[in-house]
């Protein structure tokens, strides 16, 4: 493939006198301006994970002053980060069926399915075979979505609801009513619950560090070499801090006083939740079906015309939606070691999308990141995982309220979708 | 005005969508290094026969040739291995996409697998530059951002950074205002005298005599005539073609059917 010149008098100009017509094209250089471009991509709209980030710090301070003893424990943040992991997984199967402008409201019942599938092969084979044809089934399902969807062309809205009860029908069929299959491979269980060993914990942070700052390298000597290097330091720092500050929380003995055995390392879910959100930022933004993804979800009509196969990255899309549902649905199984006819039902759907959307991932199509999903995870993990602990308050005027009630997470929930999508909505409106 | 071969023609073309015959007989012919412009009243079959041309609606009856050889063009893809690009009244950009991405939208270029988003960045560059474009700030803003003008220098950016021979635009002026025009015909001008076949669809006549070396006129689905572009050529006889497919005026030399 080449690129034309256009202009044969051009060539005396070089890629140098092309540039001057570019004035302010180089990444800026100093810490000033560079902040000043983040800022001026915010009043366009893009707030990015601005206000998740905003939601987290607000959370962990109101409830951080309502528990002082029970919230900022090393204990509650490990459950919290378990608790969190199922939610983002979900979140970020769903977030490739947002990317596209369209919903998969049937995930949490993939995730079901294909646990169940995971949990009933568990009781004859080994966990290889038993995995693999749980991820096969979790791909059928998106495949069978996606071909529904961009194949036959209805409206995934409607395939998905269709699929809601096709799916609870099959999971139902699967581990009968009123039954459950229980978990007793010693991998599956170990996904949520179990912890890296303190020596471990470090290697694995130290790799991670490593490999973000070799990447925060990498982009700088992409982009010419001229981005700050302030704000590298800053961002690698910053990130470096944190990472040592949990680790170093995390590693300590987290256990009751009298248990019969201490509780220290990181979670195992940090790791794998790390793992899959690296990979899966690659392929939506290193490779040219992530590129696709973000052009279809955008303008279907132009990337018709730029001779993509539209249809095809639909497909596509519904069947990594149905493989990393069906990856949640070992986290859901995971996390009480067991699989019934309500893995992946209730509340399951409702918050991966308002986890996507929270995160700064557009219900219209065109715009997100994977990132977004553990941080809106995060947030709607936060609510409940708070609320349990204020537990029954009397307040001024409203008398007594039991916080820990289903009526108050589900209000508090609701409320952070709606103000999430509020957003999202109004950043896409010109002039706001 | 050279009388070279044409580098593009289409060659009696019919087409029909169910009982509408929408394009009767058309002859028209695209020239190395010239501005052919296309006109014609609200409906009278342009947008179609651009499209027979882009391969998107394949026509009934007709044929194709190409430097003298008759070729197929049989969906979008034919078209582009020609060499065939097409500016559409929508622009069809990705607004959440940024310039760069738009231009190599399709066709990235990539190392093992991964976007080489810094050739990439680099060429589309170096390609504005060459098209004279200066009023973009750089060229990682996204779409949505941008004005009007600079969305139609992008996507005419998009059809000539590849080797293209044909270059249609249709009607790349009309939500333009005056300045933003300007710049737009002056790249259309420079596109021709970079040796591009250059097709431009519109309604402005003023904006056709300026820019246009030879002008086609068409009328309920016919090309009325095949004119060369001369100091005497005028609005009036112009509009006399498109709204009668007659003009009282035309002696240069012109084929009136
Ligand atoms: N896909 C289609 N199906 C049926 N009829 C069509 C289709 N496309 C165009 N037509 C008809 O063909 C005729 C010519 O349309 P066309 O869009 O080519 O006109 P045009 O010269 O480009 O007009 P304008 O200046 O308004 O863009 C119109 O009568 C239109 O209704
Ligand atoms: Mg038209």
């Amino acid at each position: 493939m080449t690129t034309r010149t256009t202009d044969g008098t051009s060539d005396d100009a070089g890629p140098t006198g092309a540039r001057t017509d570019f004035a302010l094209d180089e990444a800026p250089s100093d810490f000033r301006s560079s902040v000043g471009q983040s800022l001026a991509r915010m009043r366009g709209g893009d707030l990015g994970p601005l206000p998740a980030l905003l939601a987290i710090a607000v959370l962990t301070t109101i409830f951080g002053l309502a528990n002082p003893d029970s919230f900022l424990t090393a204990l509650n943040l490990a459950n919290f980060l378990e608790q969190a992991s199922s939610v983002i997984v979900i979140a970020m199967a769903v977030s490739f069926a947002l990317l596209l402008g369209e919903i998969d409201l049937a995930a949490g019942f993939t995730a079901g399915v294909s646990a169940a599938v995971l949990a009933t092969r568990l009781e004859e084979w080994s966990l290889l075979p038993s995995a693999l044809t749980a991820a096969a089934v979790a791909v059928a399902l998106g495949l069978f979505t996606g071909f529904m969807v961009a194949r036959v062309g209805i409206p995934s809205f409607v395939v998905t609801l269709a699929n809601v009860l096709l799916f609870q029908g099959i999971l139902l069929l699967l581990v009968r009513e009123g039954g459950s299959v229980r978990i007793e491979n010693g991998v599956v269980k170990d996904l949520v619950g179990s912890n890296l060993t303190p020596a471990a914990s470090w290697v694995f942070v130290a790799g991670a560090i490593g490999l973000y700052g070799a990447t925060l390298v990498r982009l700088r000597r992409a982009s010419g070499g001229s981005g700050p290097l302030a704000l590298l330091v800053l961002r690698l720092s910053l990130v470096t801090a944190g990472a040592i500050a949990v680790t170093f929380i995390l590693n300590r003995n987290r256990a009751f006083p009298n248990a019969p055995a201490p509780i220290r390392g990181l979670p195992i879910v940090i790791p794998v939740v790390l793992a899959l959100v690296v990979l899966l930022n690659l392929l939506l933004n290193r490779t040219r079906f992530g590129r696709h993804m973000y052009a279809v979800g955008g303008n279907a009509e132009a990337a018709r015309r730029a001779g993509i196969d539209v249809a095809r990255i639909r497909l596509a899309a519904f069947t990594l939606c149905g493989l990393m549902a069906g990856i949640g649905g070992a986290f859901l199984a995971s996390r009480v070691n067991s699989v019934d006819p309500n893995t992946g039902a209730n509340d399951t759907l409702l918050l991966a999308v308002g986890a996507a959307v929270i995160g700064g991932t557009s219900l219209f199509g065109g715009r997100g990141r994977m990132l977004n999903a553990v941080l809106g995870g995060f947030v709607l993990a936060l609510i409940p995982n708070g609320l349990t602990l204020v537990g029954k308050r009397i307040l001024p005027i409203l008398g007594e309220i039991d916080f820990s009630s289903s009526g108050v997470k589900f209000i508090c929930a609701g409320a952070a979708l709606l103000i999430a999508s509020s957003v999202d909505a109004l950043s896409r409106r010109p002039g706001v | 005005m050279t009388e070279s071969t044409p580098l593009f023609e289409a060659v009696g073309i019919n087409k029909t969508f169910g009982s509408v015959h929408v394009l009767h007989d058309v002859d028209f012919a695209v020239y190395p290094g010239t501005v052919t412009a296309l006109i014609g009243d609200n409906g009278a079959g342009k947008s179609t026969l651009v499209k027979t041309m882009a391969g998107i609606h394949p026509p009934d009856s007709g044929s194709f040739r190409f430097d003298g050889s008759v070729v197929d063009i049989d969906g979008p893809r034919d078209a582009a291995a020609l060499g065939i690009e097409v500016v559409y009244q929508d622009l069809a950009l990705c607004e959440n996409l940024d310039v760069v991405q738009n231009l190599y939208l399709g066709r990235e270029l990539t190392v093992r697998g991964m976007l080489d988003e810094r050739s990439m960045e680099r060429a589309a560059r170096e390609t504005l530059a060459s098209l004279g474009v200066r009023t973009l700030q750089s060229v990682r803003q996204l779409v949505q951002a941008l004005s009007g003008g600079q969305r139609q220098t992008v996507a005419i950016a998009k059809a000539v950074l590849w080797n293209s021979h044909v270059v249609i635009l249709d009607e790349p002026t009309a939500a333009l205002g005056v300045a933003q025009t300007e710049h737009v015909l002056a790249l259309v001008r420079r596109l021709a005298e970079t040796g591009l076949g250059v097709v431009l669809i519109s309604h402005n006549m003023v904006d056709v005599l300026q820019v246009a070396d030879r002008i086609s006129p068409m009328y309920l689905g016919r090309i009325v005539a095949d004119l060369p572009v001369t100091p005497d050529t005028t609005t009036e006889q112009l509009v006399e073609l498109i709204t009668s497919g007659r003009s009282n005026g035309t002696e240069h030399g012109e084929v009136v059917r």
